[in-house]
């Protein structure tokens, strides 16, 4: 898969929201299209996206075909330690990717 | 079998048009997935903010967020929220779940829509109480049915 486009902070403040936004390349067929054959397309959507820091939950979201193509996610996260976010998603044909980035509560 | 490019364009044109277009969901069967996620409740007007414009010019990709009102008491932990449309071939849309690190519950992505029609969106707090919104809006572009 291609890197996605990810927007976290590296740095923030203890107990504070941040806003984390993420754009993932990826088609989201929905499997109600047909090609120029009239051959279904078979459906390929993310169907799990999940965002934790040291292993403890942020947000998750199961996604359905209704997300439009390339998903992008926005949602907020609030520590008071630093840690290791972790995104990790993975589509219908069993593709998995995952980003990681290093956060320093200051 | 050999079929000259034309006629075959002529039997999957004929094909596209013979076969029925993708059944609806229906606000029947809406309802009933929202009963199965609160438990058998109806849900209660209030508390979950669903934003999405009323009139989409293009349904392929319509910004939707989902938030929290000013009416959620002090100390109510949200743990989910599902979005339902009743017009898609396909009703779910997406399920957010919140973790103890969530830094509060206002959630944005991009949907797809088949055609005017209710969005819905429920909210699940930790205490179990259910709460619900909903945008009826128009479709002007619908996703799904070209290609």
């Amino acid at each position: 898969m291609v890197r996605p486009l990810l927007n976290v902070p590296r740095e923030v403040r203890a107990g504070v929201a941040f806003d984390v936004r993420i754009l993932i390349q990826h088609p989201m067929e929905t499997g109600l299209r047909r090609d120029a054959m009239g051959l279904v397309v078979p459906q390929d959507v993310i169907n799990r996206f999940e965002c934790a820091v040291d292993g403890q939950e942020v947000f998750s979201a199961t996604l359905h075909p209704a997300i439009s193509a390339n998903p992008y996610l926005a949602f907020s996260a609030k520590l008071v330690r630093s840690g290791t976010m972790v995104l990790r998603w993975v589509d219908d044909h069993g593709v998995e990717a995952s980003e990681s980035v290093a956060i320093t509560v200051v | 079998m050999f079929v000259p490019t034309r006629r075959r364009f002529v039997l999957t044109a004929l094909a596209a048009a013979v076969l029925p277009v993708g059944a609806r969901a229906k606000p029947a069967e809406v309802e009933a997935l929202i009963r199965a996620v609160t438990g058998g409740v109806a849900p209660m007007p209030g508390r979950v903010v669903l934003d999405v414009p009323e009139l989409v010019e293009n349904g392929n990709a319509v910004a939707m967020t989902v938030s929290l009102g000013a009416d959620v008491p002090e100390g109510a932990v949200l743990t989910d929220i599902h979005v339902f449309a009743d017009g898609n071939p396909r009703p779910g849309v997406v399920h957010f779940r919140f973790g103890p690190l969530a830094g509060g519950a206002k959630v944005s992505t991009r949907i797809r829509l088949a055609t005017s029609q209710t969005v819905h969106a429920v909210a699940v707090f930790a205490d179990g109480s259910c709460w619900h919104d909903s945008v009826s809006l128009l479709v002007t572009l619908s996703a799904c049915l070209d290609d």
